[in-house]
């Protein structure tokens, strides 16, 4: 079967769903693969390397829509281009099946098969076929890049010969994949930079991106399923707008990449904020496509405000790092095919009981699969937020001495129990007994106080070395087999000869095995 | 030789026992202190022979058998050194548990013995001229004599139930019985009827006159105890049954110290007796298992619903092993009883030699519990001349696996199985484990998909930053070998 990409007609579309590399890897899936000529020219890939990679070019898409089984995209096809589309075909691609309602009903009409890119669940194992999380992760690194050459000053701080320059404030809105993306491209540019997200947990996350988490307190947990956020109540958004409000006369570059599934974006950084931002600060709003998080963010521009502050809007940000971002598409475009085609022969299976498939696969045989139902297995393991709080050096100090004191309880009270027991043993146990019986208790003690700095690394020598050293037993045999009763000396003659094995070898083996340990 | 000169030399021994153990807290000073230990026992059974060899000829229970300490002296070193030179370093476990029984046996015939003169005593009456251990006994008066019962029972029992247990342990360890824990139908109804027969017996003994054939019977009851309760014990609990037996040799040794009034018995069981109850007081907390809880067998879980573990296992091959592999600058190997079972400690520390030679950092986190004896993974690697110095203990190396490019887990896994941390219901919660999930990259080498001794299933095997490497664990190094150099 063939598998077929064409050339984004979308404006500004500089990606492509297939690389000469993922190519290679389809073709191992027994696929035959096409593109259109010039279909990775704009992101950096020339018909050539296809050609090397074992691809057929084709000379127009009319030709690639017809001859391929499965035709794989960035964006979502127009309506024009599946019209004439033969029965059973395929097509995957960027989707958003919520705003195109007559493009599924064109696809289950014509019975096409349509996977979306951007519907595979959020669960561990559909990770490789992410596209959305590919997606974030260029379009963070990217607004950082935009917000850099937008903004008239250095991101580290430096102490030079011609004067002192502070960093780079940067506040970031959202810790998604985006958000932690831009706080890893932020602080290791040497920016400053604090980061915010609705929902707690991800408070581990900001800090070993090596951003500061901006702490609410306010009661509410804003996870949602699927690791995404839910909307918030209006006292909790107060709460949030006055943290901003607080911190934005401070902050040089403001990312704001906040989305809510099925809400949109919410506004965030108001129009009051962007005014006492210091002149030449910059705003990048990565949610612009969803009318933006900022007041004054116009979608697909840049514009500057009264105060000299820079909105950037821009909704393209992976296409203009097509190279990369087509990469790394057409590698999740491969893994979804691999997932297809699970016998590696070149026909697609769309097994819709495998909730990655089932969850992707928007319209199926005829049929609109969209919505899908609720995976299976719960998306990302939400684990119980256990409250840990700091603890002040007086709170600690306290503990250790609580600690210390119930260790002394129970030292104390083993020392008199052990004393009343010894005492007990006294009274009715003759003087004999009882000198053997010191030597015991000295010997268990001294035992205990060697053992305990034993390393752990020889554990086994240590057991073959009392196993040696219990073999003491035979002194035992030694006074006994002196006899002329013949049971004792069939006794004591096989203890002496078991115990002597013991002795030896258990010498003998430790030797060996400590003289294995060498230092490098 | 008088008795005040064999004392003094028991003193000497004693001392050197302890140094013998106290050296092994460090791999150098080791090497110095088993001479030690070989020092003490030498005097020790030399000046006792020498105590011996002086009493005169005509003493009733005088020294007539020169010959067969001598001829049981030679054949057991010819013994003990071909079994010791013989022994394979993985079947070390084997070995030490046939050591145990050994001990255990001994002490079981020592206590007969004992209680044997002790009657032929009786029968003679005081106008004999005996010596040592009779002569002992003689002067005893009734309440040492009650003591002495005592201390002959607990020897006899202690040293039964060390002999047969050590006997299924080895059966288990070298895999001649199956190592699942076995359980009999009625469970530990049968070792508490068999306690209190032993109780019974020992009680019948204490109060009569006669008693061999009472202790004959009370080893074979404390032997049918230790059979049950080893058999019921299986796989990865082995090292607690192990450490266990190691210190009940000790405890029978020691018992039969105070029968024979020997201090230099009794200090030397009751060293081997504390060593064997803090290894496996160290072994149960490697496992968040309660002791008690060990010995009775099983994993018990708490009822509640275990977390199901969701997701794929992603294979990955040779090539794609050898490829994080160089791509990796810093490494930990966490090695396990598969590792054993497949003897792949030969190819693993070429591996490291090259990967060393490169200029990564490759180090070893070795988890208490790791294997079937404590610390028997040291000695493994020791054994395939991996360094010491780069072989870690659990706490020395937990919280540098966050910074660590890759982790290679071969041949392990209840201890790196992160629901010890993170389900509370899982059997395993709240054992301590390697966070080896917190690498950058995980590669699990495991000859199938099953699951670990617990029984249940292993959630790092499904994290999305874990690869599975299936197969053998010898021969999927060696085919990394032959891709890196």
């Amino acid at each position: 079967m063939r598998v077929g990409t064409v050339k984004e007609i979308t404006d500004g579309e500089a990606r492509v769903a297939i690389t000469p590399d993922s190519a290679k890897r389809i073709i191992k899936l027994g696929y035959d693969v096409a593109i259109e000529t010039g279909a990775g020219k704009v992101a950096g890939f020339d018909d050539f390397q296809y050609e090397e990679a074992g691809v057929s070019v084709l000379s127009s898409a009319d030709d690639l829509w017809d001859t391929s089984e499965i035709i794989v995209k960035v964006n979502p096809p127009s309506t024009g281009e599946v019209e004439d589309l033969g029965e059973g075909k395929a097509v995957i691609s960027f989707v958003y099946p919520q705003e195109r309602q007559e493009l599924l009903d064109l696809c289950a009409s014509r019975k096409l098969s349509m996977l979306a890119m951007d519907m595979v669940p959020r669960i561990s194992r559909a990770q490789k076929m992410d596209a959305l999380s590919s997606m974030a992760n260029i379009a963070g690194y990217r607004s950082v890049i935009e917000a850099g050459n937008n903004f008239g000053r250095f991101f580290t701080g430096q102490v030079t010969a011609a004067g002192k320059v502070p960093p780079a404030q940067v506040l970031v809105i959202g810790a998604g994949v985006a958000g932690l993306s831009a706080i890893g491209t932020a602080t290791s540019l040497g920016a400053m930079v604090k980061a915010f997200d609705v929902r707690p947990e991800v408070a581990e996350q900001i800090e070993s991106m090596g951003a500061q988490f901006l702490f609410l307190d306010f009661e509410e947990d804003a996870s949602g399923s699927g690791g995404y956020a839910k909307p918030s109540s209006p006292e909790f958004r107060e709460k949030q707008l006055e943290l901003f409000r607080k911190v934005a006369p401070e902050i040089d570059i403001v990312i704001t990449t906040a989305l809510i599934p099925g809400v949109g974006a919410p506004k965030l950084w108001l129009a009051d904020m962007v005014e006492a931002m210091k002149p030449g600060s910059v705003i990048v709003d990565l949610a612009a496509e969803k009318g933006g998080n900022c007041d004054l963010t116009k979608p697909g521009e840049k514009i500057v405000a009264d105060n000299k502050v820079t909105i950037i809007g821009y909704t393209d940000f992976p296409s203009r790092m097509a190279t990369q971002s087509s990469l790394l598409y057409a590698t999740n475009i491969f893994h979804l095919l691999s997932d297809l085609t699970p016998e590696k022969n070149g026909m697609p299976f769309i097994n819709m009981e495998d909730d990655v498939i089932r969850g992707a696969t928007v319209a199926h045989g005829g049929e609109i699969t969209y919505p899908p139902p609720p995976p299976k297995i719960q998306a990302i393991a939400v684990q119980p937020k256990i409250a840990t709080k700091e603890l002040t050096p007086e709170e600690k100090r306290h503990e250790e001495l609580v600690k210390f004191k119930a260790d002394t309880k129970r030292q104390i009270s083993f020392l008199i129990a052990g004393g009343i027991v010894t005492a007990l043993l006294g009274l009715v146990a003759p003087v004999s007994f009882m000198q053997h019986f010191v030597v015991f208790v000295l010997s268990c003690f001294v035992g205990y106080q060697v053992i305990w700095n034993v390393s752990h690394s020889l554990h086994t020598p240590l057991m073959s070395v009392t196993n040696a050293i219990s073999g003491i037993i035979i002194i035992g045999a030694i006074l006994q087999i002196g006899t002329l009763n013949t049971t004792i000396l069939v006794l004591s003659g096989i203890s002496l000869l078991i115990a002597t094995i013991n002795i030896v070898g258990g010498f003998y083996v430790t030797r060996r095995m400590l003289a294995m340990f060498q230092r490098s | 030789m008088s008795e005040g000169l064999l004392a003094s030399i028991y003193i000497a021994a004693s001392v050197l026992f302890i140094l013998s153990l106290g050296g092994l807290s460090n791999q150098e000073k080791a090497k110095r202190a088993i001479w030690y230990g070989m020092a003490g026992m030498a005097i020790a059974v030399i000046s006792t022979l020498g105590s011996i060899a002086f009493v005169s000829e005509d003493s009733l229970l005088g020294i007539q058998n020169i010959e067969i300490i001598g001829a049981a002296l030679l054949v057991g070193s010819v013994i003990g050194i071909i079994v010791a030179q013989r022994v394979e370093m993985t079947g070390m476990p084997q070995l030490v548990a046939a050591l145990h029984s050994f001990v255990g046996l001994a002490a079981v015939f020592t206590g007969i013995n004992a209680q044997i003169v002790v009657e032929s005593v009786h029968v003679l009456g005081n106008n004999q001229e005996l010596f040592g251990f009779a002569k002992k006994i003689v002067s005893k008066d009734a309440v040492e004599l009650s003591i002495l019962k005592i201390e002959v029972l607990l020897g006899v029992f202690i040293g039964a139930i060390t002999f047969t247990g050590s006997v299924i342990a080895f059966g288990k360890l070298a895999g001649r019985i199956t190592s699942k824990p076995f359980k009999f139908p009625g469970g530990h109804i049968w070792n508490i009827l068999l306690l209190i027969g032993c109780i019974v017996l020992g009680y019948l003994y204490f109060v009569g006159d006669q008693g061999v054939d009472l202790l004959v019977y009370v080893s074979i009851l404390a032997g049918i105890i230790g059979i049950l309760l080893i058999m019921g014990i299986g796989g990865a609990d082995m090292p607690v049954v192990v450490s266990m037996l190691n210190s009940y040799s000790g405890w029978a040794a020691a018992a039969i110290g105070f029968t024979l009034s020997n201090d230099l018995l009794i200090v030397t069981g009751a060293l081997v007796g504390s060593s064997g109850a803090i290894l496996s007081y160290i072994m149960c907390r490697a496992m968040n298992r309660n002791f008690v809880s060990v010995i009775l067998g099983g994993f018990g879980g708490s009822g509640e619903a275990i977390q199901s573990v969701g997701g794929e296992q992603i294979a990955i091959d040779a090539d794609g092993v050898a490829t994080l592999i160089t791509d990796a600058d810093s490494i930990i190997i966490v090695p396990g009883y598969g590792m054993a079972v497949a003897q792949a400690q030969g190819p693993i520390s070429e591996l490291t030699q090259r990967l060393v030679a490169q200029g990564k950092t490759v180090r070893f986190a070795i988890h208490p519990v790791a294997g079937r004896l404590p610390g028997h993974m040291n000695v493994l690697l020791a054994e395939a001349k991996v360094p010491y110095d780069i072989v870690l203990e659990m706490d020395e190396i937990n919280e540098d696996f966050p910074s660590t490019d890759l982790a290679i887990i071969i041949g392990s896994n209840d201890i790196v199985n992160p629901a010890a941390q993170e389900d509370p219901n899982s059997p395993i919660a709240g054992m301590p484990v390697l966070e080896v999930w917190k690498a950058n990259q995980v590669i699990v080498s495991k000859r199938g998909q099953g699951t670990g001794y617990s029984g249940i299933e292993n959630s790092l095997f499904f994290k999305e930053n874990t690869r599975m490497f299936f197969g053998d664990a010898k021969d999927s190094v060696n085919k990394l070998l032959t891709l890196i150099s």
